[in-house]
């Protein structure tokens, strides 16, 4: 049999020494390959079409509870274990891979308020209406045993909300006050408050773990030194913030969800002016996660729909809807920061790809260096009028399209009015705020 | 907000005063000071002591003043009881001593400052300290924060950040310890675990069970290596058979392949060599066989320089220490076939080469020369022979190829090459001796040592006669049958005159039987037309036929010039005049391609036409003269009256001169400068926003990143993609040690419990220093 091989004249492509310069096969010089402008913005324009055209992120959606979900937590070890709880009480664990539910436990009588898994991820809390925090082991009981938590705390008033340390075995909850608890004993060893009105949530700071956020129903939000068992500091916003989430990445920027449709991200250290105002949602908005990375977050709002915000952007930069999905109560990043998992009014938990046109599995280099290729044309070229305009097209349901509309119409004759107002003022007595400065009521110290 | 902050200096103020305070108590002794309490009671008993201390300046011991007293009538503001009159003890009293000894200055000093201080504030509410507290543990925060503030920065400007940040390391926990923690509970599970532990199988590690155990124990140490190092022997030999097979079916190198059949051919040396010590004439048969097979290599032209491999050989050869090796092997092969044949003639021509034409018959001769017809080297080495004439033997083929044979044998090294090399010598000038004698028989009438060999020459010689006669009349029935049928007649007389040059290479056409392989022939023959046999030959024919004579020459020249225009044409049709009928016909038709084409674009000028475009562009793009003339105006105007050229001077705007064309000096390029709407619509219009500056902009445009643009590391480092993450790994919020900060090693939780409600004193200090500031 006589094997056909190509073969190339090594004249053409070997050195004669090592310190001579490679032998190129191809002739750069540009005047050879006229057009660059012209041909990378075809390619450009055509990877962007492709993005939307293979833009499909909605994955899963696991069905089971019954009732409207209300907290979600992720296994801190485990990629694929989620855990969630409903408005019956019920805590069910699943299993991501499998799509499954993978246990079921009747936790609490009534709402379950909190859940959050401990750092060692061999068992978690939860909080309910009962007054009770209850601890329960992340395995499933044995044969013969009965479900039964760990260790259960019946406390004087509801806990609306539960988070656990990154390190230690202690957790805080929130309710009438901010409490600190030791795993170990059934009395917080530390509660702080500072104002009369209920806590909805409060958060760990992963990095500083010491450092604790918290948001009352008295539009504040107020920061925690666990070490020192006192507040730092309180800013008041315009209107009552849901949750805020610590930017895993950054030790002093965290992210309020806002009832005012917006999100606000603050440095800590400067409370008076949010770093950044993300303004796209059209009703108010009941959660935030952060990216793992810190580079993004996503946020679940009353308007049935999540969207993905860069930290330094104060626009989204996509939005995800269902026909079925109702307002998404509950939002969070998995810890790859692949996957984004919603928990919704109308009792399912959704399952998304956080870039929705990004193809799942393992990439040959070929396919890798032609995808990099691509996003880095997309990049260059997005201030062009007909990319930017095929990239930023989203189909929005009829409900929050009018929505908008009407917001901007509002807004711009807010605007208005303002600036008639100021020309027809002394000047100087119509200041200009900036739309960072207008939502601080104030810094309490 | 002002309110709230002159309440914060009031309180620092106040929180001053009460530090001034508790200094100078400090001062005098410490043993005091450590030990006081807050209060009222406090300020008398200080009192007191200072007092002691003065009275106890002037060196004598005034034990009485110190000594308490039960409570007298009046007591004073002091404490101080003063014994009889009702006076009142005057701080300036005791001042006046003090005047006088210079050595009481620090006391003064210390009663001054208590003659100025005023009374304590009240304590601060609790809701300021409370705020107090925040303040400077806000303070203390932001400072621990602000750490972070050089890797936030260089994360948020990174070119490209990999996520997880710290490197995973996977631990596996051993099975023993997995299967001690999980025990039976289902009645399946222990239905199984009972069976199991019925034959006592082991679970955890040594998974043996006792039997087999006792079976282990129960050989002895000795035998069990024996039987141990035996099994592993017979394994190993086992698996050195099997690898060995398996690698001998799939080899497919051609030193693998070459090797073997050198071995072969060594071995069919021997063969050769015995067989001609028992049966010479199977010997020399086989002989006549080995001939052919050499024959038929340096007819193939197999070992020159000009095949494709050959050629692609010499080319790598420059890198390749193998491609070399293989190329002077191959060059070494060919210098071998050439050779040898010059050895034979230079030993053979000088015995004689009239007797070897008598003795040997023309038919032969004919095989050989044919054999060697289209060798060049053949060719060269007859024109080397002055008589130009044919000395070959058929027994002479034999030694060269042994030669061979030998030779390549030389090139394994060794002794017992060498041995061989002496042997084959020996051989060979033995063989030369008998053919010598062989050739010399008929002159010389010696004695012949192989009287068989003899008789299977001339066997030989009848057979080659009449084999080259059926070959020769096979060859003309295929020429026949290439040929057309209209020149059938012509076929006829040609063929005599062909007779000779065809009948050099009977055997030629027996081997390569395609026709395609014939227009080689022909190429190589009319190369040796200036060949002294051929020349022979004819002179030969010119005898017998003189009227053939010019034919011939014609015919030659006519082959020669088709040579020139057509190769590749099978020698019938080229002998044949008609090809250049053809060849004309093809010219004729090329002629009239190109006259037809001509026509086709007869009016066409693509040149003047264009120049004409580019004069029209330039025009339509001048700026035009605006005339102003009104015919009529001042003068009388009708059909047929134009305007006076003075007036047309005079109200002629003349257009300034714009700015010179770009293309003005590129005489084939039309440049338009006018705005393309089509493309408008996809440029930037607003410059966008990081950039300050358009040409920042633009230039960002024009670089491109692609791969057709940019080498390849240019490539792969203009498209990083910014943050990396590894599917299905978990990436964990930084921390301190990952980025070179030590965290602290107290848990947070032991510093809570550690802490009581209120701040530490720590805390208070720190407080207090934030406080004075």
């Amino acid at each position: 049999m006589k094997v056909k091989m190509l073969s190339r004249n090594p004249d053409n492509y070997v050195r004669e020494t090592k310190l001579d310069l490679q032998r190129v096969p191809r002739n750069y010089d540009p005047t050879l390959h006229p057009f660059e402008v012209s041909r990378e913005y075809v390619r450009a324009l055509n990877a962007t079409k492709l993005e939307r055209v293979f833009a499909k992120p909605f994955l899963a959606s696991l069905d089971g509870h019954r009732d409207g979900v209300n907290c979600l937590a992720k296994h801190p070890k485990s990629l694929a274990t989620v855990l969630s709880g409903a408005c019956d009480g019920e805590v069910r664990i699943w299993n991501l891979t499998k799509r499954k539910c993978i246990r079921t436990i009747q936790a609490h009588e009534g709402f379950v308020r909190g859940i959050c898994t401990r750092f060692c991820g061999t068992s978690f809390f939860t909080v309910g209406d009962d007054k009770t925090v209850k601890q329960w082991k992340m395995d499933a009981p044995g044969y013969g045993e009965e479900e039964e938590p760990l260790h259960t705390i019946l406390g004087k008033t509801v806990y609306t909300g539960i988070d656990h340390h990154w390190k230690d075995p202690a957790f805080a909850t929130c309710g009438q006050q901010v409490d600190i608890w030791d795993e170990q004993r059934t009395n917080p060893i530390c509660s702080m408050t500072w104002g009369f009105d209920s806590i909805n949530s409060v958060k760990f700071n992963p990095i500083e773990t010491f450092l604790l956020g918290s948001c009352a129903s008295d539009r504040n939000i107020v920061l925690y030194d666990m070490r020192q068992a006192t507040p730092l500091k309180k800013v008041i916003l315009d209107m009552r913030t849901n949750t805020i989430c610590w930017n895993p990445m950054e030790a002093f920027i965290f992210t309020a969800a806002n009832e005012d449709y917006n999100l606000y991200t603050f440095d800590m250290r400067a409370l008076d002016t949010p770093v950044m105002v993300h303004m796209d949602h059209v009703s108010a908005v009941l959660d935030v996660d952060y990216c793992p990375t810190g580079k993004e977050f996503v946020s679940a709002s009353f308007d049935k729909s999540i969207r993905i915000f860069p930290v330094d952007r104060s626009r989204s930069r996509e939005v995800y809807h269902t026909k079925r999905m109702q307002h998404v109560i509950c939002v969070r990043w998995t810890a790859d920061s692949k996957y984004i998992m919603c928990g919704s009014d109308e009792m399912n938990i959704r399952l998304w790809k956080a870039n929705a046109s990004e193809k799942l599995g393992v990439l040959a280099s070929r396919e890798r260096a032609a995808q990099d290729y691509n996003q880095k044309l997309k990049e260059k070229f997005q201030h062009h009028p007909n990319i930017k305009r095929i990239a930023r097209h989203r189909h929005l349901p009829k409900s929050i399209y009018s929505q908008i509309q009407e917001q901007r119409i509002m807004r711009e004759a807010r605007r208005r009015k303002e600036l008639n107002r100021r020309k027809h003022s002394k000047p100087g007595s119509v200041p200009v705020v900036s739309e960072r400065k207008k939502h601080v009521v104030a810094v309490v110290k | 907000m002002q309110a709230a902050e002159m309440n914060a200096v009031r309180a620092a103020e106040s929180l001053l005063a009460l530090s001034q305070q508790e200094e100078l108590v400090d001062l005098p002794n410490h043993s005091l000071s450590a030990s006081e309490d807050e209060g009222d009671s406090d300020g008398e008993r200080k009192h007191q002591k200072l007092l002691e201390s003065i009275g106890s300046l002037d060196g004598k011991k005034r034990w009485k003043l110190a000594e308490r007293s039960e409570a007298c009538l009046k007591v004073s503001e002091f404490n101080v009881c003063s014994e009889g009159s009702g006076e009142k003890l005057l701080l300036s009293d005791l001042l006046e001593p003090a005047k006088t000894s210079s050595s009481l200055a620090a006391v003064k000093k210390q009663l001054n400052r208590v003659k100025s201080k005023k009374a304590v504030e009240l304590p601060l509410n609790k809701e300021e300290v409370e705020r107090i507290h925040r303040e400077v543990a806000f303070n203390k925060t932001s400072q621990t924060l602000s750490k972070w503030d050089p890797i936030v920065l260089k994360n948020r400007q990174a070119e490209q950040l990999v996520f997880p940040l710290e490197k995973e390391q996977p631990n596996f926990v051993p099975i023993e310890h997995v299967l001690s923690s999980w025990k039976a509970r289902t009645p399946l599970e222990q239905e199984v675990f009972n069976l199991l532990y019925k034959n006592k199988q082991p679970v955890t590690d040594p998974l043996l069970t006792p039997l087999e155990k006792a079976s282990l124990k129960a050989m002895s140490l000795e035998e069990a290596k024996m039987r141990r190092a035996e099994l592993q022997r017979a394994r190993a030999l086992q698996s050195y058979y099997e690898a060995r097979a398996r690698r001998e079916k799939k080899i497919k190198s051609k030193k693998y392949h070459k090797i073997v059949k050198k071995g072969k051919a060594k071995k069919a040396l021997k063969e050769f060599e015995q067989l001609q010590k028992v049966n010479p004439a199977a010997a020399l048969e086989e002989l006549e066989k080995i001939e052919k097979a050499r024959m038929m290599e340096r007819m193939s032209l197999k070992h020159q320089n000009s095949g494709k491999w050959a050629k692609s050989k010499a080319i790598m050869a420059k890198y390749d220490l193998e491609a070399r090796q293989a190329m002077q092997e191959q060059l070494a092969k060919n210098k071998e076939l050439t050779q040898k044949l010059q050895v034979v003639s230079e030993s053979e021509g000088e015995n004689g080469a009239e007797e070897e034409e008598l003795l040997v018959p023309d038919a032969v001769n004919e095989v050989q020369m044919c054999a060697d017809g289209p060798n060049p080297w053949m060719l060269r080495n007859c024109n080397s022979d002055a008589k130009g004439e044919v000395q070959k033997d058929p027994e002479q083929p034999p030694e060269p190829v042994v030669q061979e044979v030998s030779e390549s044998e030389d090139e394994r090294p060794g002794a017992e090459e060498e041995i061989l090399l002496h042997e084959f010598e020996e051989r060979r000038s033995l063989r030369k001796r008998s053919e010598l004698s062989q050739n010399a028989e008929p002159v010389g009438s010696q004695e012949t040592k192989d009287s068989s060999c003899q008789e299977v020459l001339s066997e030989l010689k009848l057979l080659t006669q009449k084999l080259n006669q059926k070959n020769h009349q096979s060859r003309k029935q295929k020429v026949s049958s290439v040929r057309t049928v209209l020149q059938v007649q012509k076929e006829e007389c040609a063929l005599e005159e062909e007779e000779p040059v065809l009948l050099q290479r009977p055997e030629r056409v027996q081997t390569l039987e395609d026709l395609e392989d014939l227009g080689h022939e022909e190429y190589s023959q009319n190369k040796e037309l200036p060949r002294p046999v051929m020349e022979e030959e004819k002179a030969e024919k010119t005898s017998n036929n003189q009227t053939d004579a010019p034919k011939e020459k014609k015919k030659k020249e006519q082959m020669i010039d088709l040579q020139n225009l057509l190769t590749t044409k099978s020698p019938s049709v080229k002998l044949l005049a008609v090809p250049t009928a053809v060849e004309e016909l093809e010219d004729e038709e090329e002629k009239h391609q190109k006259q037809i084409i001509k026509e086709a674009f007869a009016g066409d000028d693509v040149i003047r036409d264009f120049l004409k475009e580019k004069k029209e562009a330039v025009k339509a793009n001048k700026p035009k003269d605006v005339d102003l003339t009104l015919p009529g105006w001042g003068e009388w105007g009708g059909i047929g009256l134009k305007p006076s050229a003075k007036k047309r001077r005079r109200f002629l705007i003349k257009a300034p001169e714009g700015p010179p064309r770009k293309d003005k000096n590129l005489p084939n390029v039309i440049i338009s400068e006018k705005r393309n709407i089509h493309a408008a619509a996809h440029q930037v219009r607003v410059l966008p926003y990081p950039f300050t500056h358009h040409q920042q902009f633009e230039r960002t445009v024009q670089t491109p990143i692609g791969s057709t643009w940019n080498t390849q590391r240019a490539f792969q480092k203009l498209t990083t993609p910014k943050v990396v993450t590894k599917p299905g790994h978990i990436i964990k919020p930084i921390k301190a040690e990952d980025v070179g900060y030590c965290s602290s090693s107290r848990s947070d939780l032991s510093v809570t419990q550690s802490n009581p409600k209120r701040p530490s004193g720590h805390h208070k200090k720190q407080l207090k220093k934030i406080s004075r500031d």
